[in-house]
């Protein structure tokens, strides 16, 4: 039997690129090729080659689903809730393991120029389910 | 190095700043190894890989056990089974996420690359 259990947590992550904010915006948008963001994104080494599909648009989803060879499957399914172009990009994002709905969150990336720089700041805040292994 | 008084998750984090202890944490969420099969992928020292993995016991993720000449390295069920699991996994993917974007971005970029990603 499944213990229930939600924790809640909030983390953020930082990262200067040195390119313009428009070129981390474009990879993250990869409106020319979706495999250029499957590569960084959805590492088919993490996730495994088997899907990934990309509608990068404000209520656009994103999906990925995967896992290491003879592991558990993983499945990453988003949906674009705020798109400013170069400057913010706002998804709600849930994960599951094997089908059992282990996080629900929201990511901000916020990009921020630094001179010919970028400034990328990801916050996210998310319910963390039922501790399940 | 690290605070001994530090509550557990922060260790655990301190752990996982690294890319190096982080790549040997997935490696050994598919099974145990031993240290000189974690140290395969690094062009390191054994010595430092040694250091990474004392960092990761100390964290909890990790243990160790000596068999003969072999030291095993396993992950740590226990702490890896908390729902605090989750936040380290999503943590842990972003960290690894924006690391290939900075290297996408470094290899596809005009101007010469001044090693300010981390």
């Amino acid at each position: 039997m499944t213990d229930r259990s939600v924790t809640h947590a909030t983390f953020v992550l930082e990262r200067t690129y040195d390119v313009p904010p428009a070129r981390v915006f474009a990879a993250f948008a990869a409106f020319a090729d979706k495999s250029i963001k499957q590569r960084w994104f959805a590492a088919p080494e993490e996730m495994g080659p088997e899907q990934y599909e990309l509608d990068f648009r404000i209520g656009g989803q994103e999906s990925s689903r995967g896992g290491p060879e003879g592991g558990p499957t993983y499945a990453f399914e988003a949906r674009y809730e705020d798109i400013v172009p170069n400057e913010r990009i706002i998804t709600s994002y849930q994960m599951s393991l094997n089908g059992e709905r282990i996080s629900v969150s929201v990511a901000t990336i916020e990009l921020k120029a630094q001179g010919a720089a970028t400034r990328l700041i990801l916050t996210e805040q998310g319910a963390y389910l039922d501790g399940l292994d | 190095m690290l605070d001994q008084q530090a509550p557990p998750l922060d260790r655990v984090f301190q752990a996982l700043a690294d890319p190096a202890r982080r790549a040997m944490v997935e490696r050994l969420c598919r099974g145990p190894a031993s240290v000189s099969e974690l140290a395969q992928p690094f062009d390191m020292s054994l010595s430092a890989v040694v250091q990474h993995l004392q960092v990761l016991e100390s964290s909890g993720l990790v243990r160790s056990q000596k068999t003969g000449r072999v030291r095993t390295c396993t992950i740590e069920p226990t702490v890896l089974r908390s729902a605090e699991h989750w936040i380290i996994a999503r943590r842990t993917s972003w960290e690894r996420r924006l690391d290939r974007l900075g290297n996408l971005l470094a290899e596809t970029s005009d101007q010469p690359d001044h090693g300010s990603t981390p």
